[in-house]
């Protein structure tokens, strides 16, 4: 169906490596743009103000809530969400210790949680707990699996922390 | 090898009993086993627990189990998936399942080979005889038997051949790890398109208009829905929705609505409303040892405020009405498919076969929270457009404003001491509404945009669950401890200004807080140790091992050192006949209430995963933890106004705890559930830390810097 008369605008830039372009109204957020036009799901909402971490995505390096920034603000850069950390036959170190310290329980927060501990590693590749749980603050988890995500980023650390 | 046999019954498993047909459970696909249950995965990794069973009794890798979500359609009616009952029911079932269908495939292939069904060994389901010779598999078997039977219930000789799997890994978890779609709220159906529903701050708040046209100027809109005071539109894509909804609630002009509580003052508001008492326990004497008359007393009074789920996910629900008008499939992250299709049912008057609910993953569900309601908003949208999926997800301000919030509470304790300093005498009162409100509960469909049609269906008080099922608001309300005169009153509040419902372990978590804190008050008055204390007034050796054992791992008799810190003890049996768990708390109070450390020691019985049983703990303790130092919904006479993640704040990654999890494995005994029986220790032992620490008892939730200082001050 036809948006009727909304002004809508292309804008480019690069996601994992890919050079991608989308058609949408300025202010919509970057996440309804990855997840609905670009059918990249790791990013979540998770509250729309920035507030919990869900949906975080590197923008040029830098950990960024993706909920409450508007598309026109991504235009020419380079995104990276957790689907670009890793896949299964390629997996992040995070990823894979994530995996053998069953750091999560539901996995909502997990994505934003790896591009928070991604950005981390790439500063700081050998943290300690004070510096993860640092790093991860803006992350929240309603489940409590808190400690063995931490435990997972000190794992991944340890066996090479950012393979790239 | 499996060491067990099915143990002999009289009956068959609860679950089992209301669903006795074999092929409801399970069936043979290729080279997969295809397993039903009617219990969901709420993020507790409930569905490996059961594939792990399923593939022990049956014989078979892990692997070769494919777990198929809840679907009214072809799942057994479980019921809700809650209460840490998951294990024990639908693990009791599976297995019994299992078995059965393991022996059916055994004994025929038994029977062409002519040989003693006890003979033959299974390995990944390849039978074999007793000299090792290969004689068939379970998927040629399948096409000889017929699992269209009933189960029998008969004991079934253990299996054979297949080594168990020991805690299989979560199913779930590589799809979260990669970003691979997961959750409901991924799920992209063909001609899927967007709704939300506009509600009033105010509950029962009336529409009474909508100013102007606000929507002239918001593209793509496809519908705009009014019945009565609900309001909603739906729109091909997912911004225009939220352009549209914002523009809708800005026009939108409400009346009326019920005027809320006092916040400040919940357990004058708690005591003073109209109540219903339960009188859950009055006893005069203990049978074995005659008590005197007390020689001294104490009481006191504890409170907890209202609580948020606060799941890091807003709720989602998927609707899509047949094009002929014949029925609707609802695709939710609910905690029982088959309640919400009743209630659905009930609320638009289909018959309930027109009604398809099917269970997709969302995030943590921690008791009755908005994923009902989101999946009723749907159903409420998607009748505007027949045959389109209208997917409906709720902003993080209606997630945290509108979502039934688990009930605030008010109790008050007394107890008549010995010379000895023993409780002779214990009278405990504790009031809240009701901890249950799901759908079909007091004969509503239970569902709040029900309550704004047109042709409503009322919201009444929250009930209690009965005590067969743990109680609600006398969930834990009788202490563990073998005091001689007791008498115990529950008092469900009958109004319900903020709505109410299931929040993890329900009542425990109050009543655990105030009758551990007082323990330790009565510990402190008569001079004794708090682990002494709790000891002598405890027969059951299962709960003096969890508390010895806290004790112990805690290093409780070491002297805690630094400025404002200080070591507490707790200790619950959940529900009064679930886990046992004892907890010990190291805080450090300074600028504000820091929890350092918890050691909790629990005993499930049985384990059937024990890194499922840790991760439950862990996680349970870190959120009762948050609960205990940080939640309290805020709101002011007209509305919740806790309604984003700085006003409702819970604890973060740099104020977690380091948590240590002992497990007690009694591989005799029956498993009891894991998920919530940390909650309730956790709140005491950090309460009664906090005393240790700075001489102070804060007796009202939650132990922030405002309460402990007013406690100081009273």
């Amino acid at each position: 169906m036809e948006e009727g008369f909304a002004v809508r605008e292309t804008y480019r830039f690069t996601v994992n490596g890919v050079d991608r372009e989308v058609h949408s109204e300025d202010d919509t957020p970057l996440l309804t743009v990855l997840r609905n036009d670009l059918g990249l799901t790791a990013a979540k909402f998770g509250c729309g103000l920035g507030l919990c971490g869900a949906c975080l995505v590197l923008i040029d390096g830098h950990p960024t809530s993706a909920c409450d920034t508007p598309v026109w603000a991504a235009a020419g850069r380079s995104l990276v969400t957790a689907e670009g950390l890793g896949g299964p036959d390629d997996p992040h170190s995070l990823q894979r210790a994530f995996l053998t310290e069953q750091a999560a329980q539901c996995g909502y927060c997990i994505s934003g949680v790896l591009i928070s501990a991604a950005a981390l590693l790439r500063t700081d590749p050998a943290p300690d707990e004070e510096a993860v749980a640092a790093a991860l603050d803006r992350n929240l988890c309603r489940c409590g699996a808190h400690g063995r995500m931490v435990r997972a980023v000190l794992r991944a650390a340890a066996d090479g922390g950012d393979p790239q | 090898m499996i060491d067990r046999v099915a143990a002999p019954r009289a009956t068959l498993p609860k679950d089992l009993a209301a669903n006795p047909r074999l092929a409801t459970w399970v069936g043979f696909e290729r080279d997969r086993v295809l397993v039903r249950v009617g219990k969901v995965e709420l993020g507790q990794g409930i569905l490996t627990a059961l594939a792990q069973i399923a593939a022990a009794e049956l014989g078979l890798r892990p692997d070769r189990v494919l777990m198929v979500a809840a679907d009214t359609a072809s799942s057994p009616d479980e019921g809700i998936t809650a209460g840490s009952m998951s294990v024990p029911e639908s693990g009791a079932a599976l297995r019994q399942v299992c078995a059965e269908v393991r022996w059916l495939l055994v004994r025929a292939a038994a029977r062409t080979a002519g040989c003693d069904p006890t003979e033959l060994s299974v390995a990944d389901g390849v039978i074999r005889d007793g000299g090792g010779r290969y004689l068939s598999t379970y998927w040629k078997l399948a096409a000889e038997i017929s699992l269209d039977v009933e189960a029998t219930g008969e004991p079934i000789p253990a299996a054979t051949g297949t080594a168990p799997a020991a805690d299989l890994p979560r199913l779930d978890l590589p799809d979260k790890v990669f970003g691979r779609p997961r959750f409901l709220h991924d799920l992209v159906l063909p001609g899927m398109v967007h709704g939300r529903v506009v509600r009033p701050t105010r509950r029962a708040a009336r529409l009474v208009e909508i100013a102007g046209e606000p929507l002239r100027a918001v593209s793509g809109v496809l519908a705009t829905v009014r019945d009565g005071s609900f309001l909603g539109v739906v729109a091909q894509r997912e911004d225009s929705v939220e352009r549209a909804a914002a523009a809708l609630g800005g026009a939108a002009v409400w009346r009326g609505g019920v005027e809320l509580p006092d916040e400040d003052d919940l357990t004058s508001y708690l005591r003073a409303a109209p109540s219903e008492a339960t009188v859950v326990r009055a006893r005069d004497g203990a049978d074995d040892r005659p008590a005197g008359p007390p020689m001294f007393g104490h009481s006191a009074a504890y409170s907890r405020p209202f609580l948020a789920h606060a799941s890091i996910a807003p709720s989602c629900g998927i609707a899509r009405w047949d094009p002929d008008g014949g029925g609707l499939t609802v695709w939710s992250h609910t905690q029982g498919v088959f309640p919400l299709r009743a209630a659905i049912a009930q609320a638009t008057s289909l018959p309930l076969d027109a009604v398809r609910v099917r269970h997709v993953e969302g995030a943590g569900c921690y008791g009755h929270n908005a994923a009902d309601d989101a999946a009723f908003d749907a159903v409420l949208l998607a009748r505007a457009l027949p045959g389109q999926p209208v997917r409906v997800q709720w902003s993080r301000r209606d997630e945290l404003g509108q979502a039934p919030f688990g009930p605030a509470m008010a109790a008050q304790v007394s107890a008549g001491l010995d010379g000895d300093g023993r409780v002779v005498e214990w009278t405990y009162d504790v009031w809240s509404n009701g901890h249950a409100s799901r759908p079909g509960y007091a004969g509503s469909p239970g569902l709040l945009a029900a309550a704004h049609l047109e042709r409503a269906f009322d919201l009444p008080a929250a009930v209690d669950p009965p005590p067969q099922r743990g109680g609600g608001t006398s969930r834990n309300a009788l202490p563990a401890y073998g005091f001689p005169r007791q008498r115990i009153t529950a008092h469900r509040v009958l109004t319900m200004p903020i709505r109410t419902s299931a929040l993890r372990s329900l009542g425990a978590f109050m009543n655990v807080f105030a009758i551990e804190s007082f323990m330790d008050e009565l510990a402190m008055l008569t001079g004794h140790d708090p682990v002494a204390y709790r000891l002598a007034h405890l027969t059951d050796e299962r709960a003096r091992a969890v508390v010895a054992q806290a004790a112990r791992a805690a290093s409780w008799d070491d002297t805690v050192t630094g400025e404002g810190r200080g070591r507490g003890i707790a200790f619950a049996r959940y529900k009064d006949r679930g886990a046992y768990c004892a907890v010990v708390a190291e805080v450090e109070a300074v600028q504000e209430v820091r929890v350092r450390r918890l050691v909790v020691v629990v005993d499930v019985g049985r384990v059937i995963n024990f890194d499922g049983v840790r991760n439950q703990i862990e996680g349970g303790a870190i959120q009762a933890t948050s609960w205990t130092v940080k939640e309290r919904v805020r709101f002011d006479r007209t509305a919740v106004t806790s309604t984003d993640w700085e006003s409702y704040p819970i604890l973060r990654f740099s104020e977690v705890p380091r948590v240590e999890v002992h497990v007690l494995n009694r591989p005799d005994a029956p498993s009891l559930g894991a998920g919530e029986a940390a909650q309730g220790p956790v709140a005491a032992a950090i309460a009664n830390a906090l005393f240790a620490a700075i001489g102070v008892r804060v007796r009202d939730l939650p132990l922030t810097a405002e309460r402990v200082i007013a406690a100081m001050d009273a």
